[in-house]
């Protein structure tokens, strides 16, 4: 019977993904001066089974690939190899390598192959690179065995196809090329093919220059330490490519090279044709693949699926059994209901609006995926980062098993790169600074997650350099984003940095300083109806808070009426409701509404009018009620009819079918199966307030 | 072998016939009829009252719940500036799905009656004559003759589109 392979590839993938998470973490604790073995063990095994399931599946540029790195990775277990970061360095590389081609195969897409064969090649020096490195501590002789089954492949090499090209002034360093092909010759059986190409007109020809270029075809099992020490002395002096030639005649993959990194690298894809090229394509190439490397990566994101915990699809069985007990129970009852039994039937009634709600909560908490999701992938941005910029830095994660909603998760991890992108680049400082402001040489950036009320809070915060309030201002104004008397507090000072077009950084790196802008970051944060905040300390560091609910499906709400309509307030943003004395009220300019409240003057927003509710039943203020609101930490008073109750309301897009209104943030469904609209408090706020 | 022929030879012309005519569902605004494909046609509706939305044109008349999603009612009437009608019981809703890039839209369409469902045949559409600005013809895509009566074909797409729903995405 044959089986469909392709139903297994989604769980494949997940938990290769999975996998390589876990090496990324693992490789990114090794702590190089004292290496745990459990550690390593934990990278090899994820690295083995993601090359057991590549296999059975057949992509075996994916097994093939995992395989080297296997072979690094039984090395460093063994004890063989010494953990180096250089070594860590190649095999994190080599992990984003296998990510993007296991993405590449789940979206039907290209194997980026270059890619691929340039991680190998660094996979393959740094396996070749062991001789050299650690000859003192190992025999000789082992180290050398150990090269050629090193090469990737477990077909036997027979040979090796070897590119020979000179440098012009080889022949003035003493070296002679017979010589060293007679020393070849030794170790196998030698072809040689000259290529004259080279070789200038007769006139313009000088004797003592090297012209002429080699392809050395050697068979017989000589290993690549063999053949380097031959060309030992010219490395500096020549190109030298060198390509493993495998039993059955295939030769397959391009297993060292030196001195020139471009011509191993092109032959390694196309072994036909084994040509120099001194072309500064494969840089074009280079660059190229890092534009399609992010258009992957947001091709693969967001997967549909959701691993859950056991535990919680056994609580949602036991609340559904309930809830069908207290079913059997209601219909019981009405079948021969008495007036006498009212009490029953009520007590009935609430446990089934308890169980409902509980289901209601557990079945939320099935979407609810710890934060670690996001947190996880910020300790290699911290090592990428601090290695690139030579900054020290350590990132402290808090709280990484809070859990979110999982479309807060997935939305939530752009902005949060950001903002810790942010720190590590503009906050922390470069070592020297930091001791020369007394403080430790080794910045700290801590990423938190807590819960609050039925809010999740996360917090960035570093002990950087912070924000400079008076540089801030400066740039506000030259920008002319501010009149330059304007005066603003504190708080609204950091706010200037969400401004659009505002960046304070005094020159752009090629880390942060493009892409999306801060102002970007709080759209997102206020898209999932949260709300962004700044605390800063000039010389001491910055802390960036983002408030969000828990879920962005279901909201408690307040019901307010306006005329015969009705709406629906988030009851998060409501401060209070009052009646308004006339001796509170004043106008400003003529037309601007305020009241008083605590000595503070706030603006009112009649809804009747900025919705055109004909049907209102009041415009005098004094009359109907003032529902103060907060959005982005300023308040308005709404002008409503009347508040009407309060309930837990499920939040339905208005855009999927419809699309984007003004002051209006979703829709929902009420008990009676009309649609009520919830307002985005916000964006009234911000109206009020222009 | 004469006969093979001849069963080789009916049985692509079916398939013609039925690949070159196409079903619309006809429907009157005023003295007008109107088609749209029936593939389009999700279901049709009595009107109900709806939850009117602030501050959009008057013939995005507000939303629905339809089981769950939040649709909106247009009037058609309005919207091709053939009047107003007074909404009745027997007002009927045309539901319709627009396919927007790789999206699906649902959006209900107020319309004065259904009269039928009528197969016309794709080489008898005639595409729509231009009278310059003085009528909007952007969102009809052909005119076909029934039974003597000028039927205008909509397209689905388009009357969503201009409804005001931007295709942008907002990432």
């Amino acid at each position: 019977m044959a089986i469909d392979m392709a139903q297994f590839h989604q769980v494949f993938f997940e938990e290769s993904f999975e996998g390589l998470d876990a090496m990324e973490s693992g490789l990114l604790n090794l702590d190089m001066g004292d290496v745990n073995v459990d550690d390593i063990n934990t990278i090899f095994r994820a690295a083995h089974s993601i090359k057991g399931g590549s296999g059975t599946f057949g992509f075996t540029a994916v097994s093939d690939f995992t395989h080297v790195m296997e072979t690094l990775l039984d090395e460093m277990r063994d004890g063989r190899r010494k953990v180096t970061q250089p070594a860590v360095n190649v095999l994190l590389g080599s992990v984003d390598c296998l990510r993007d081609m296991l993405q590449a195969i789940q979206t039907d897409g290209e194997i980026d192959r270059t890619d691929v064969a340039e991680h190998k090649q660094a996979l393959d020096n740094e396996l070749n690179n062991l001789g050299a490195a650690d000859f003192s501590e190992q025999p000789a002789v082992g180290s050398m065995a150990n090269n050629v089954p090193l090469s990737g492949v477990e077909q036997e090499i027979i040979g090796w196809k070897i590119a020979f090209s000179p440098h012009l002034h080889l022949l003035k360093t003493g070296n002679e090329p017979v010589r060293m092909f007679r020393e070849l010759a030794t170790l196998g059986q030698l072809k040689t093919t000259v290529d004259l190409q080279g070789v200038p007109d007769f006139y313009d020809l000088d004797p003592e220059e090297c012209h002429l270029s080699w392809k050395l075809e050697l068979i017989g099992n000589a290993s690549v330490a063999e053949i380097d020490e031959i060309f030992d002395w010219v490395e500096d002096d020549c190109d030298l490519a060198k390509l493993a030639i495998y039993g059955e005649g295939s030769s397959a993959l391009a297993v060292s090279q030196q001195a020139s990194p471009v011509p191993a690298v092109n032959s390694s894809i196309e072994p036909a044709s084994f040509e120099f090229s001194k072309t500064t394509e494969p840089k074009l190439a280079s660059v190229e693949k890092a534009g399609n490397k992010e258009e992957a990566k947001t091709a693969a994101k967001g997967s549909s699926s959701i691993r859950v915990d056991t535990s919680k699809i056994d609580t949602l069985i036991n609340m559904v059994g309930e809830l069908v007990i207290t079913q059997s129970m209601l219909s019981l009852l009405g079948e021969h209901f008495e007036l006498n039994k009212l009490d029953q039937l009520k007590n009935g009634l609430s446990q089934l609006e308890r169980h409902t709600r509980e289901l209601q909560e557990s079945v939320m908490n099935i979407r609810m995926l710890p934060i670690s999701f996001v947190f996880s992938r910020f300790p290699r941005l911290a090592h990428d980062i601090s290695s690139k910029l030579g900054k020290k830095i350590e990132l402290k994660l808090v709280g990484e098993h809070t859990e979110v909603d999982k479309t807060v998760v997935e939305l939530l991890s752009d902005p949060l790169v950001h903002l810790v992108r942010n720190s590590l680049d503009h906050g922390i400082e470069m070592p020297d600074v930091r001791l020369a402001a007394g403080k430790p040489e080794t910045g700290t950036v801590t990423l938190e997650a807590y819960h609050r009320g039925g809010n999740i809070v996360i917090e960035v915060s570093d002990d950087g350099k912070g924000l400079d309030k008076d540089k801030l201002r400066a740039k506000a104004i030259e920008k002319g984003l501010i009149d330059a008397d304007a005066i603003l507090t504190d708080k609204q000072t950091y706010e200037l940095i969400f401004m659009p077009g505002f960046s304070t950084a005094e020159k752009l790196t090629d880390i942060s300083g493009r892409g999306v802008g801060m102002d970007v970051v709080r759209r997102n944060i206020q898209a999932l109806g949260g709300n962004i905040e700044i605390l800063s300390e000039l010389g001491k560091g910055s802390t960036i808070s983002i408030h969000l609910p828990l879920t962005l499906a279901i909201l408690d709400g307040q019901s307010i009426a306006v005329g015969d309509e009705i709406y629906i307030l988030p009851l998060g943003s409501i401060i209070e409701s009052l009646h308004v004395k006339e001796d509170r009220l004043n106008r400003v300019a003529g037309k601007g509404e305020t009241f008083l409240l605590r000595g503070q003057y706030l603006p009112i927003v009649r809804m009747h009018e900025i919705f055109n509710v004909p049907s209102a039943k009041t415009t005098k203020l004094t009359e109907g009620l003032i529902v103060v609101v907060e959005g982005q930490g300023l308040r308005c008073g709404l002008f409503v009819d009347d508040l009407l109750g309060q309930q837990q309301v499920v939040i339905k897009s208005l855009e999927a079918n419809y699309r984007r209104i003004e002051g209006i943030s979703a829709a929902t469904i009420l008990g009676d199966g009309s649609v009520a609209l919830i307002l985005d408090i916000p964006g009234l706020v911000r109206l009020a307030n222009q | 072998m004469s006969e093979l022929i001849e069963v080789n030879d009916t049985a692509p012309q079916e398939a013609k016939k039925q690949e070159s005519s196409l079903q619309f569902l006809s429907f009157t605004l005023g003295q007008e009829e109107y088609g749209v494909d029936i593939l389009r046609v999700q279901e049709i509706r009595s009107w109900e009252p709806v939850s009117r939305i602030p501050n959009v044109p008057a013939y995005e008349k507000g939303v629905v719940n339809l089981r769950g999603a939040i649709v909106p009612i247009i009037d058609l009437r309005e919207r091709f500036q053939l009047g107003h009608s007074a909404y009745t019981p027997l007002t009927v809703v045309v539901v319709l799905q627009a396919r927007m890039a790789d999206k699906t839209r649902v959006m209900g369409v107020v319309v004065d009656s259904v009269s039928d469902v009528v197969d016309i045949n794709k080489k008898s559409i005639q595409s729509a004559p231009n009278f310059g600005a003085k009528v909007s013809t952007e969102f009809i895509n052909g005119l076909a003759s029934v039974n003597d009566r000028m039927v205008m074909l909509l397209d689905v797409d388009k009357l969503l589109k201009l409804d005001g729903v931007d295709d942008e995405d907002e990432s």
